[in-house]
């Protein structure tokens, strides 16, 4: 009975996860989305972490430049368009795969993923200006928390980017199987929450550093 | 298949597990919930937008001159967006996994919020009593 459950004979693609059906919730999916969820969570309480650092040490501008001075809110709030907008658009692939519909998910990942690759791009050309005019993490405790803390999240969705190319990788090879769809779950979860945490940047970063 | 009706009735959650009209459409797919509709994306990308557009629109034009109350505004409106995004677009309720994704989220708000307010109220006071501050001496009055 143990060896059915872990091993179930018509399976013909090797298991990743734990195969769980006689709970119902079909294919182990309700698990690894909790477990990815707790991960998630986890993740937000790194971010908590260089919030409280770059609160603390913030208003350290060792005479350098301050916030005021560097911060182009009309290119941050371009990025934040190009953040949710790939926010929405990551939903209408969801909603076109819980249709079965291959070819309405894969060009919404692929618009998704040009909004993601533009924040990015931009967010790469806000560091490169402000490293050629002289505001490089290592010239105040203030840029160093701004770097880490923007960078860190920046980083996050370059990786979340690599997933969806991936995934479109995936969902061309091998259609909108149950494993696709529970790995395109994940990833809609990571890359809303990484929304969730830019909305912090904007806010505590930019938008509270350009008033103080 | 596009939308629960059913989720809708509160109170029914402990009494409809034998009743199939209710159970089935659960059963039979894989996923158990997550289910945005194209109408409650919608909806919460337009709160978004709005939540995002006014503190952005509130510092950039000064339409308020008081910092303190700006500053309000802005926390407030991002707070409320957390809470928008958390709904509409990761869909976390009440039922998700038994409870447990709810109650892990409340969880990691109470500690972020112990981590980010208490750090910063925390060395705020410090800063404040421990170290001298020279009349005229620091670049930028806070």
């Amino acid at each position: 009975m143990t060896s059915d459950t872990l091993r179930p004979a018509d399976e013909t693609s090797p298991t990743f996860h734990l195969v769980e059906d006689e709970h119902g919730h079909g294919n182990g999916m309700g698990s690894t989305l909790l477990g990815f969820w707790i991960y998630l969570m986890s993740d937000a309480l790194i971010f908590a972490a260089l919030f409280a650092t770059y609160g603390v040490v913030g208003t350290g501008y060792a005479g350098g430049p301050t916030p005021r001075e560097i911060f182009e809110l009309p290119l941050v709030a371009v990025n934040t368009a190009m953040l949710l907008l790939s926010s929405i658009t990551f939903g209408f692939a969801m909603l076109e795969m819980e249709q079965n519909r291959v070819r309405g998910t894969q060009i919404w990942l692929v618009i998704t993923a040009l909004f993601g690759i533009a924040f990015v791009g931009i967010e790469l050309h806000e560091f490169s200006g402000l490293i050629a005019e002289g505001a490089t993490p290592q010239r105040s405790s203030f840029l160093s928390a701004f770097f880490t803390l923007v960078g860190t999240h920046g980083i996050h969705v370059t990786f979340g980017l690599i997933w969806l190319f991936t995934m479109l990788v995936q969902i061309g090879q091998r259609g909108l199987a149950i494993e696709i769809k529970r790995r395109m779950m994940c990833l809609s979860m990571f890359w809303h929450f990484l929304d969730i945490i830019w909305i912090g940047v904007f806010t505590f970063v930019y938008l509270a550093g350009v008033i103080r | 298949m596009s939308a629960h009706p059913s989720h809708g009735a509160p109170g029914h959650g402990d009494t409809t597990h034998g009743d199939p009209a209710h159970a089935d459409p659960l059963h039979s797919h894989g996923d158990t919930h997550g289910h945005g509709t194209r109408r409650s994306y919608l909806i919460g990308f337009a709160l978004s937008v709005v939540l995002t557009a006014v503190p952005f629109w509130l510092v950039m034009t000064h339409a308020i001159q008081d910092t303190q109350t700006i500053a309000l505004i802005i926390f407030a409106m991002a707070a409320v967006q957390v809470i928008v995004h958390v709904i509409y677009f990761l869909h976390l309720d009440s039922r998700a996994e038994g409870g447990w994704r709810l109650v892990s989220f409340v969880f990691t708000v109470v500690v972020v919020a112990i981590t980010i307010g208490g750090s910063v109220w925390v060395m705020y006071h410090l800063n404040s009593n421990m170290m001298p501050t020279p009349p005229g001496g620091m670049n930028q009055p806070s």
